[in-house]
């Protein structure tokens, strides 16, 4: 059903950015403390690493329809 | 390139300020106090300067280049205004720019042009002047168009301003032409006068020599014999009556004259008698009572004879008046009797003549005689008178007295005689004495008076013998016009029978070739006839056979019609299958539960398909019922309704996801659009979509609408005319809706189409 699919796609990007994100989080806290002496730059990094990424692939994820590849779009151009 | 400039501009302010000029509307806190106010009005006046300068340079480019100024005023919006306002309207293409030398090559070619055109319309008209110099109307209209059209040249020469008008060759040329033209003219005009002339003389030659028909000419000839008789009649009639009164007339003069010439004789006889004889006196009374009557005798004769003369000489000038008219007459027949006249007139006045002169030489005695009596009367009564005188007593019949006289008397009387005597004797003397004179006297006066005669004499006989002459001269014209006229009636005679030689030959030619076209036309039509005959009979055959034809036709109609039946029957029976197994076919279509598809309609369509083997619109038709359904079966229209409300709030919240928009943003703000959006749950549709209507908010509404009203496939079509993402998210709907109508549509065409079959092959009772 292409109603449902919408609904997927958006429970993919929502996995997809609780991952990334607590991820991210996690990475920074680490770097944080391992590196850089408790600042708070690295975790507010590593979140927005991870939540920017999660964005990017959400986007793409739901863009994935009308990016058509190059070797189509040739083809295509090519057939017109 | 407006870009580069500003680029550049940009650059060189970045050089020497060291700023971004994005920023430069901030406040500068962050740099050097010295430059703060001067700064910003320096980059303000350098981007000014920029700017008027880009534009400057655009409008001098413009101006030089055409296609440039074109490209700019398409692109830029407002740059046609400032265009047209800076340098002039756009250039167009015909003669009302501002850019004289142009303009000024153009005159001289068009001038050119048309001298060119002049030139060639002349010489074409000059050609058709020479070659045709016979025609009336082309030397004088030629001229005419020649005129107008050189005036018409020099109009357009004039018209173009700045070059002088060139007229003199066009002149120099029509005047040869008018010339050629006035000589052709005079040409034509002698040429046709001599044409007229000759054909006129050709005309009048030929008629003469035109051989007039043969009935014409006998005709004529018998008109001009007719006309000759009766004028000859004429004439002669008149000659002849003329002739007669004349000749009556003479003979009466000449008798009246015979008459008076012998009446003359006798009386001069008479005379003399009485006047010498010695008669007795009883005797002398009866002689002058005879003399008397004698003289009344002479008299009358003598006026008769005159009378009588007149008479005739009248009747002869008659006859000369006529015969002077029939002279005129100027026809041959008449001449001979002219002639005859002519000498009968002659005659006549010849013989009147000589009877006149024998009246006149009688008359004459008779004066002489008459005068000699006269004389002797007188002196006889002179004589009484002396005696008388002498002796009045006595009477006048003195010889009868011879008793009674005395002797006085006697001797009175023979003194008186003895006197006398003397008085005559010396009168004899006297005339012995002058009769020599006298006798001269009188010859001379005879030779005067004989000469006078004689010379009339001359006359009248040199009149008549010129007259003699002149009938002679005629009478032999006459003849030898007979002779003449002969020879040419032989003459005349040879040519006859020579042309009635030839028109014998050309009546044989004539014949034969009437003979040949009347076989020809003779054949001909028995052809025609011959056809016609053919023609009628092929006729009856082709309607007999017609006639069987239609007969057979009907008898193969008739056959056909049973034989339709039986087939009508078997159709009938199949109709009945048909819709049997179309019926079974919709009641799968029924068997849907809600949310689940109907069974699979592949039996009820194989029934179908078995029960229509042989039609091939049922077959066409049932092979066109869609796998899916087949297979799988199709959704209800109620389960597809309960779907819808699913998908409209899912396509309520991706309203605004197309191509182009679809990031995560555009997906946030198309939620909030559905969450604030607020539309009719249910909307009619218009008859037809405008612009507007194609909002996929609207377009669910109205589609809500259909689904509510059970019109699955007016909602169909306006899912359809989704977009982008909600169409995409509809698209499963859309298919199982397409899939749904499909069948729902074969099926019922089927059962249409076989309702329509049962309804053929059904009969009425």
């Amino acid at each position: 059903m292409s109603e449902k699919e919408l609904g997927q796609k958006w429970d993919r990007c929502l996995a997809d950015g609780v991952i990334k994100l607590g991820t991210g989080l996690g990475l920074g806290i680490v770097f944080s403390v391992v590196f850089f002496k408790r600042r708070t730059w690295p975790i507010t990094l590593g979140s927005g690493m991870g939540l920017g990424m999660a964005y990017a692939n959400c986007q793409t994820d739901l863009r994935l329809h009308y990016l058509v590849p190059k070797k189509q779009w040739l083809i295509h151009s090519n057939h017109i | 390139m407006l870009r580069a400039c500003v680029r550049g501009a940009n650059s060189t302010l970045r050089k020497n300020y060291g700023r971004t000029p994005l920023n430069g509307l901030q406040p500068c806190r962050h740099y050097t106090a010295g430059e703060s106010g001067g700064g910003a009005a320096k980059v303000v006046t350098a981007g000014l300067m920029t700017v008027t300068g880009g534009i400057a340079g655009t409008i001098l480019y413009a101006k030089w280049d055409h296609k440039f100024r074109e490209t700019v005023e398409k692109n830029v919006p407002y740059s046609d205004r400032l265009l047209g306002l800076a340098l002039g309207p756009a250039p167009q293409e015909t003669g009302l720019s501002v850019k004289k030398q142009i303009e000024l090559a153009q005159p001289p070619s068009m001038m050119e042009k048309a001298m060119k055109v002049s030139k060639a319309k002349q010489e074409k008209k000059v050609k058709e002047t020479t070659e045709s110099p016979i025609e009336v109307a082309k030397p004088v209209q030629p001229a005419q168009s020649l005129e107008e059209a050189s005036t018409e040249v020099t109009h357009i020469i004039s018209a173009i301003s700045d070059v002088p008008s060139v007229p003199a060759p066009c002149d120099t040329e029509m005047t040869p032409v008018k010339e050629e033209c006035k000589e052709c003219h005079n040409h034509k005009v002698t040429a046709e006068t001599a044409a007229v002339s000759t054909e006129i003389e050709s005309v009048a030659a030929a008629e003469p020599l035109k051989e007039r028909p043969v009935e014409e000419v006998t005709a004529r000839l018998a008109q001009q014999d007719l006309d000759e008789q009766e004028i000859v009649a004429s004439v002669s009639g008149n000659l002849d009556d003329s002739l007669a009164s004349s000749a009556k007339a003479t003979l009466q003069a000449i008798g009246a004259q015979e008459a008076a010439l012998q009446a003359i004789a006798l009386h001069t006889q008479k005379l003399k008698e009485a006047m010498e004889a010695e008669v007795p006196p009883q005797e002398k009374s009866t002689q002058w009572k005879d003399l008397e009557a004698c003289l009344a005798n002479r008299a009358a004769a003598v006026n008769d004879a005159g009378t009588a003369l007149l008479k005739a000489n009248e009747a002869l000038d008659n006859l000369k008046s006529v015969i002077d008219k029939s002279k005129g007459r100027n026809v041959p027949a008449v001449r001979p009797l002219v002639l005859a006249a002519e000498e009968n007139l002659h005659k006549m006045v010849v013989d009147l003549d000589k009877v006149v002169n024998k009246v006149k030489s009688a008359e004459s005695e008779a004066k002489v005689v008459s005068q000699y009596s006269e004389l002797v009367n007188e002196a006889k009564l002179q004589f009484q008178r002396e005696v008388s005188s002498l002796t009045p007593e006595i009477q006048a019949n003195w010889k009868g007295l011879t008793g009674k006289l005395s002797t006085d008397d006697l001797n009175a009387l023979i003194a008186h005689a003895h006197r006398r005597i003397d008085q005559l004797n010396r009168e004899l003397a006297e005339q012995r004495v002058r009769e020599q004179i006298h006798i001269d006297a009188a010859l001379e006066q005879q030779k005067l008076e004989y000469l006078k005669s004689q010379e009339a004499a001359v006359n009248t006989s040199l009149q008549h013998i010129k007259e003699d002459a002149r009938l002679e001269q005629e009478r032999k014209l006459s003849e030898l016009r007979e002779v003449m006229e002969a020879e040419m009636r032989t003459q005349l005679r040879r040519q006859a029978a020579a042309h009635t030689d030839h028109v014998q030959d050309v009546l044989k030619v004539q014949e034969q070739e009437l003979k040949a076209e009347a076989e020809q036309v003779l054949s001909s039509k028995l052809l025609e006839q011959e056809t016609r005959q053919r023609q009628l009979s092929q006729e009856q055959l082709d309607n007999f056979t017609l006639d069987m034809n239609t007969a057979y036709a009907r008898l193969k109609g008739v056959e056909e019609a049973i034989d339709s039946h039986v087939v009508a029957e078997e159709e009938a029976r199949k109709a009945h299958q048909l819709w049997l197994s179309v019926e079974a076919l919709n009641y799968t279509l029924k068997t849907a539960e809600a949310g689940s598809p109907t069974k699979p309609l592949e039996v009820a369509a194989q029934a179908v398909r078995d029960s229509c083997h042989d039609n091939e619109f049922a077959l066409a038709l049932a092979s066109a019922l869609p796998e899916e359904s087949l297979q799988r079966g199709v959704y209800s229209e109620a389960s597809l309704r309960a779907r819808f409300y699913g998908l409209r709030s899912l396509v309520r919240r991706v309203a605004l996801i197309d191509e182009s928009h679809n990031s995560l943003y555009q997906y946030f703000l198309s939620y909030l659009q559905s969450a604030l959006l607020f539309e009719a749950k249910q909307e009619a549709p218009p008859t037809q979509l405008s612009g507007e209507d194609l909002d996929p908010f609207k377009l669910l509404s109205y589609a809500s609408y259909c689904l509510e009203h059970g019109d699955l496939e007016l909602a169909a079509k306006l899912v359809n005319q989704l977009t982008g993402e909600a169409r995409r998210v509809a698209e499963d709907w859309l298919n199982e809706a397409r899939l749904t109508l499909e069948t729902r549509q074969v099926v019922s065409l089927l059962s249409a189409y076989a309702n329509a079959v049962g309804l053929g092959t059904t009969q009425a009772p």
